[in-house]
């Protein structure tokens, strides 16, 4: 994957893109996305990935100006006309499937395939969603993974939390992406798009990971009911981080929209 | 100098083993931990200790606004205030002070600051916190990276309704009012003088100096950790090319105990800190900071939140609390020396003396106020000879003030002009 930027009306920002084919575009969670992701890489076999990164995350610089969600789904739609990119596949996961869903609602011709993989965006006061923003960094992967220790130690890779300047680093990282996210998902990632999602038209697939701690799969089902053309499919042995743990599913169920 | 004798007004009857069987002392507090019957008589002994403390002299009492919290149990702080404005008759009330960016309208604060002040006859010291990450976001829901933008946004609005007086129109981004026009508004003018408590936020620096309001940091650990932090706000003020480094630019919060001899202190006053720093700053350190609350600039300064220190205040000694300047403790003459110390090397004019102490009982918190204001600040009156004159910062009271339940006992016949 090669990081490029574009210009929007808002700010400079930055993209992952790889592969050849159909063009997809993938919508990144809370915790960001890197070149190296697996769930990316994999989809780059058969498609045009792009992988924009929302101000705040990655290189991308911070951006003031959005505030709300229709601010962040505006901005992801003037992305997508800055790359030249006309109704591609749409895949978001956990943050960005929000995104994406909230895209697919608002301009319900533009999108004719829709991935939702994880998607925040849906409240049921019976199954609260887990407050990430007070989490502390070790209680993270219990949530985020099927084997939280396996994904610790994904997580942790090559990082030196004893180490001062380190941890300055990470608390602006922290800061920078979890203070944009914020305004969407704090301190309830759910902004109205329940009263919004009958408008979607997309041939949708909603993707789950059976042992998301997170969001849990209960969610599945409440957005299966509400988009009209959509299925569920839930992938066994795998967390929130579904992306990681099990990319070649993933990306073979996105195949399926095409 | 102004002293002013502060309350945090912690909850007395935390369990011994509160620190083991509860992950926070804020935001997520066990319930059941708190007896309602019970603070019947926590708050009117507290509130008592207020007023005695304006009996003994000092400049001011303080009240400040914490939610969900162990450790203060004073979500509106101007109720305490009106009562206090009632039954004081000197002391500047310091309500330092309500999170604005946290009443909806905003408009509501200018409103019972005014009332405040109206009744205490111009006793008002009026506080505009940013509020705390568990009070701001964590309790009353603000979103982090907005709380900035919002809070400036209300206070202007709070600045415009005291001064302007006539009807405006606020189109602001939070707040959209067609028809601002307090109704009362304050008796001092152009408005209250404002105390901005911040946690080492550059842009909080900024803003103080800009609007000429004083910056108190208030903090747990003491003077002697805050040197780094006051020392950055000094170099700030030359940097903005402030008029003047008067001491009354800055205020700090300090814990005091006064015995008679250091001796005394320690054995009246030791388990007390214990209570207090190793139950009531027991605070989950996943509250201490939402990601967004503190800017990118403030992280690369170094400022991160007290609540989370890298090692916790849980252990630490009567020697580690008193040597590391965390407390100040001792007899009049200790108490002094190092209270002196603490003035002139932080250059601060303004001192909020936490004479309370966790669960200190009554006759302990009056011993120690009284001595402290007898013995150490007569003392430390003159110690920074810069203060003198500077009126900027503090209340200007009405001269001639009317005393509360001055009413006869009982109604006679009322007399009326026969011809009225």
């Amino acid at each position: 994957m090669e990081t490029r930027t574009v210009e929007t009306r808002h700010a400079p920002v930055r993209y992952l893109e790889g592969g050849t084919g159909q063009p997809l575009i993938y919508l990144h969670g809370a915790g960001g996305v890197t070149a190296d992701d697996p769930l990316l890489t994999t989809l780059a076999t058969r498609f045009r990935v792009f992988a924009p990164f929302l101000p705040g995350y990655g290189e991308s610089e911070e951006c003031g100006e959005l505030r709300d969600m229709l601010d962040f789904t505006l901005h992801t739609w003037d992305v997508l006309e800055a790359l030249g990119v006309a109704n591609p596949v749409l895949v978001g996961h956990s943050m960005g499937g929000m995104i994406a869903a909230e895209m697919a609602a608002i301009a319900p011709h533009d999108v004719s395939r829709l991935a939702l993989i994880c998607p925040a965006g849906l409240w049921l006061d019976d199954h609260p969603i887990a407050d990430m923003f007070s989490l502390l960094p070790f209680e993270m992967p219990n949530y985020l993974f099927h084997d939280p220790e396996a994904g610790a130690a994904l997580m942790t890779a090559g990082l030196k939390m004893d180490d001062p300047e380190f941890l300055k680093t990470y608390l602006i990282r922290n800061a920078r992406q979890l203070g944009m996210a914020g305004k969407i998902l704090f301190p309830i990632p759910e902004r109205g798009l329940a009263g919004r999602l009958y408008r979607i038209k997309a041939k949708t697939v909603v993707i789950w990971g059976e042992s998301d701690r997170l969001i849990p799969p209960i969610y599945g089902p409440a957005f299966k009911a509400a988009i009209a053309d959509s299925r569920l499919v839930t992938i066994t042995e795998a967390g929130h981080m579904v992306t990681v743990e099990k990319p070649a599913e993933v990306a073979q169920i996105i195949g399926t929209l095409v | 100098m102004k002293f002013t004798w502060f309350n945090l007004m912690p909850w007395p009857y935390l369990p011994d083993d509160f620190r083991e069987k509860n992950r926070s002392v804020w935001v997520d507090i066990d319930q059941r931990l708190f007896d309602p019957a019970a603070s019947h008589e926590v708050y009117n002994t507290y509130m008592d200790l207020l007023e005695y403390a304006d009996t003994l002299g000092f400049d001011g009492v303080g009240v400040n606004e914490h939610h969900q919290n162990g450790y203060g149990i004073m979500p509106s702080p101007n109720l305490i205030a009106a009562g206090l404005a009632r039954r004081t008759k000197d002391a500047a009330i310091v309500v330092l002070g309500n999170s604005i960016a946290l009443y909806n309208p905003p408009v509501r604060v200018a409103e019972e600051f005014a009332m405040l002040d109206c009744i205490s006859g111009g006793r008002l010291v009026a506080g505009f916190p940013v509020g705390t990450s568990m009070d701001t976001n964590y309790c009353y829901g603000q979103i982090p990276a907005l709380t900035r933008e919002k809070y400036a946004e209300a206070h202007d609005l709070i600045i415009k309704a005291w001064t302007r007086r006539e009807p405006f129109a606020f189109n602001g981004r939070y707040n959209k009012l067609r028809r601002v026009n307090i109704w009362p508004r304050p008796i001092q003018q152009p408005h209250p003088p404002v105390h901005i408590p911040g946690g080492g936020s550059v842009e909080t620096y900024d803003f103080c100096i800009d609007n000429t309001y004083s910056y108190s940091y208030l903090s747990f650990t003491g003077y002697i950790r805050a040197k780094a932090l006051l020392q950055g706000y000094w170099d700030r003020v030359a940097a903005r090319n402030a008029p003047d480094t008067s001491p009354y630019r800055a205020g700090f919060a300090q814990t005091i105990c006064v015995a008679d001899t250091d001796a005394e202190a320690e054995r009246l006053y030791s388990e007390h800190l214990h209570y207090f720093y190793n139950r009531c700053l027991h605070v989950y350190p996943g509250f201490a900071d939402a990601p967004g609350y503190r800017t990118i600039k403030t992280i690369q300064a170094g400022a991160l939140s007290q609540y989370a220190p890298p090692k916790g205040f849980g252990e630490l000694t009567w020697k580690d609390l008193t040597e590391g300047g965390h407390v100040i403790a001792g007899s009049p003459e200790t108490v002094r020396q190092r209270m002196e110390e603490m003035i002139k090397g932080l250059n601060v004019g303004n001192i909020f003396c936490l004479m309370h102490v966790g669960n200190m009982p009554a006759e302990k918190c009056m011993y120690s106020s009284q001595l402290f204001a007898q013995k150490v600040m007569p003392k430390l009156r003159g110690v920074l000879p810069e203060c003198e004159g500077d009126e900027r910062f503090w209340c200007h009271p009405l001269a001639k003030r009317v005393t509360a339940g001055a009413l006869p006992k009982s109604a006679g016949a009322p007399r009326v002009p026969e011809h009225a």
